[in-house]
């Protein structure tokens, strides 16, 4: 029997390397795909960049020289391949290129945005995960009383409802009415940055964490209500209130144990909409972020930062739906003892 | 015999027709809008709502409720055409990863392809490759939605072929298409209805949201994204009715849809045949 079992705890180890690997191994061929499949859908772009970014007007006063040396800038006349092949000779080496828009390196521009919408998302996913369990929770212990309606309720509502426009309903209410919350911006204008405090910044990014951790809920509680109250269901329950358990007891007990692991994975994956929430929400806000700089791009055909993003987001989700994975073994012994079975 | 009384069923079925006239009405009323929406007019510029404008007027003095309902059915005609086509890529592609494990490989790639992109970022670059506008949008949001129905489909199918009755007319010596025809798909059939009508809310949101951002429906179209990108410029002024009733309406319109598949759901529902 005690044979048996080192003999398992060995192929484990070598499962645990398996898998990692198996992951890491996706994770290559996953974002090949995607920056292949990005690329390619911005080359196909029928929209011309210089005319979208210097203008017709402009277009039409400039030389023939000056206009070659656009061309060149945007890349027009290089065909498609090759700059595939340079962009992605250039990111395995980790340069991302230079940003057509800002006039800097890439990984610079993601960089500053990044640090401004991590501090969005981060926000909103930590209070989005907690409130969402927390009230699923109650949801689902009172399945049918008027608690579970209204908070299904919000979480239907929120769910039907398109981020942005609860972004402009808080902008309005704090912003307009209140005179709570700045209207825009991730800075005041007319300060310097260095004055900026990081006070003044977060006071900025209430109302838009606000908006994003208001509609990321809705999904974490429905799921969470589901869970419960079939776990409510189940014999060990009826048991437990046989033993004379009161009902907090047996949801601290019993309940929370069983549902907390698919609420963190639900949690971890749901990265990339929270991701798509700041897109639109910072657009709102006039938040200066990764979304708002991903929508200039797009609108400018800046290909170079556009692809930039794109890749770093999708590494983002696959991160979120990775460490799912790995939470899944090390927290359910259950799962980690059939792995090692499988 | 007693008279039966109010069922889910039948409550489900009279909520369905009425929700379907008012799609109906919501697209019928906003064609006959489609000029008014457009009809700016100086001497009522940025009224509230009132008697005379429902909804107000924006800066223009163009009707925010023409303006509006044109919106909305510009939202349900795309909803409906898109969440379809959507359902129907779902359809045919879930049923070829069913077919063998090579063809299952590349669907799953395809699904985690898609998904790995943020959805909105993804209908930003596709809205891009076809030149943006309504060709744009249309295509995009085709394009993005079928993975969860696919994934679906595929494990429903993948159930199917293990049924004792699949292998009985295996024997009986019905070929493939045959099976395919007469037994997969009735049983398939209601979970693709209820996930095409449940895939409407995504398709409408994500309409909104892209043409929100400046990527999708041209400016001159009074689209509920383009009416409340819009507005934000005037919000500072407190125009509040420029915000507040195109997008409220487009809440109710996307939770009619979800009410819909959601008891049509548990209407196909075998064990809730009776409630």
């Amino acid at each position: 029997m005690k044979k048996k079992n080192h003999g398992k705890n060995t192929s484990g180890k070598k499962r645990i390397v398996l898998f990692l690997g198996k992951n890491v191994l996706h994770a290559i061929l996953l974002i090949a795909g995607v920056s292949v499949v990005t690329f390619f859908l911005v080359i196909q772009s029928p929209i011309d960049p210089l005319s979208a970014n210097v203008g017709q007007a402009a277009l039409g006063a400039m030389s023939e020289a000056q206009l070659e040396q656009l061309k060149e800038y945007w890349g027009v006349d290089t065909p498609a391949f090759t700059r595939f092949l340079h962009w992605a000779g250039d990111f395995l080496r980790g340069d991302m290129g230079v940003s057509l828009l800002y006039r800097r390196a890439v990984s610079d521009v993601i960089g500053e945005k990044l640090v401004n919408s991590l501090l969005l998302m981060v926000t909103a996913w930590v209070t989005s995960g907690l409130l969402g369990f927390v009230l699923g929770v109650i949801a689902g212990a009172n399945t049918g009383k008027w608690q579970d309606k209204l908070i299904k309720g919000y979480a239907v509502l929120t769910a039907s409802t398109p981020a942005y426009w609860i972004g402009l309903l808080l902008l309005l209410v704090f912003g307009v009415w209140l005179q709570l919350f700045p209207v825009g911006l991730g800075v005041p204008i007319g300060v310097a940055s260095e004055e900026v405090t990081m006070l003044k910044r977060l006071h900025h990014a209430v109302l838009p964490a606000l908006a994003l951790s208001i509609t990321g809920a809705s999904s974490v509680i429905l799921h969470t209500r589901e869970k419960l109250a079939e776990v409510m269901e189940c014999d060990y329950m009826l048991y437990a209130r046989a033993r004379g358990e009161k009902k907090t007891q047996m949801i601290m007990g019993h309940g929370i144990r069983n549902i907390l692991l698919p609420a963190m994975t639900l949690q971890f994956a749901s990265i990339g909409e929270i991701f798509g929430g700041s897109v639109l929400i910072e657009e709102v806000f006039s938040y200066p972020g990764l979304g708002q700089a991903a929508v200039s791009a797009g609108l400018g055909s800046d290909i170079p930062l556009l692809m930039g993003i794109t890749v770093i987001s999708a590494l983002l989700i696959f991160a979120g739906n990775m460490t799912a994975n790995i939470l899944y073994g090390v927290i359910d012994p259950r799962i980690r003892r059939g792995g090692q079975r499988l | 015999m007693r008279k039966p009384s109010w069922n889910q069923r039948a409550k489900t079925l009279w909520a369905a027709a009425g929700i379907l006239l008012f799609f109906l009405l919501v697209v019928i009323g906003g064609s006959f809008c489609a000029k008014r929406a457009l009809v700016s007019d100086f001497s009522a510029v940025n009224c509230p709502p009132g008697r005379a404008h429902l909804f107000g007027t924006d800066w223009l003095g163009r009707d925010m409720f023409s303006r509006t309902l044109r919106g909305l059915s510009i939202s349900v005609l795309l909803g409906i055409g898109t969440a379809a086509a959507s359902a129907g890529i779902a359809l045919i592609l879930g049923i070829l990863a069913a077919m063998s494990k090579r063809l299952d490989a590349i669907v799953s790639y395809l699904i985690d392809l898609v998904m790995g992109i943020p959805h909105i970022l993804l209908l930003v670059l596709i809205s891009l490759a076809v030149g943006r506008g309504l060709k744009g949008v249309v295509i995009g949001v085709m394009v993005t939605h079928w993975p969860s129905l696919a994934r679906v489909i595929r494990g429903e199918i993948l159930q199917l072929k293990e049924q004792p009755y699949i292998a009985a007319a295996k024997k009986l010596g019905k070929g493939p298409w045959g099976i395919a025809v007469c037994h997969m798909l009735p049983n398939v059939l209601p979970q693709f209805l209820t996930g095409m009508i449940l895939l409407f809310p995504h398709a409408v949101l994500h309409e909104s949201s892209i043409t929100f951002l400046g990527f999708g429906l041209s400016a001159e179209q009074p689209a509920i994204g383009i009416i409340l990108s819009e507005s934000m410029k005037y919000l500072i002024l407190g125009n509040w009715w420029l915000a507040v009733f195109p997008g409220a309406f487009l809440v109710i319109l996307v939770l009619m849809f979800q009410y819909l598949g959601e008891s049509l759901q548990r209407f196909f529902d075998p064990a809730g045949f009776h409630r």
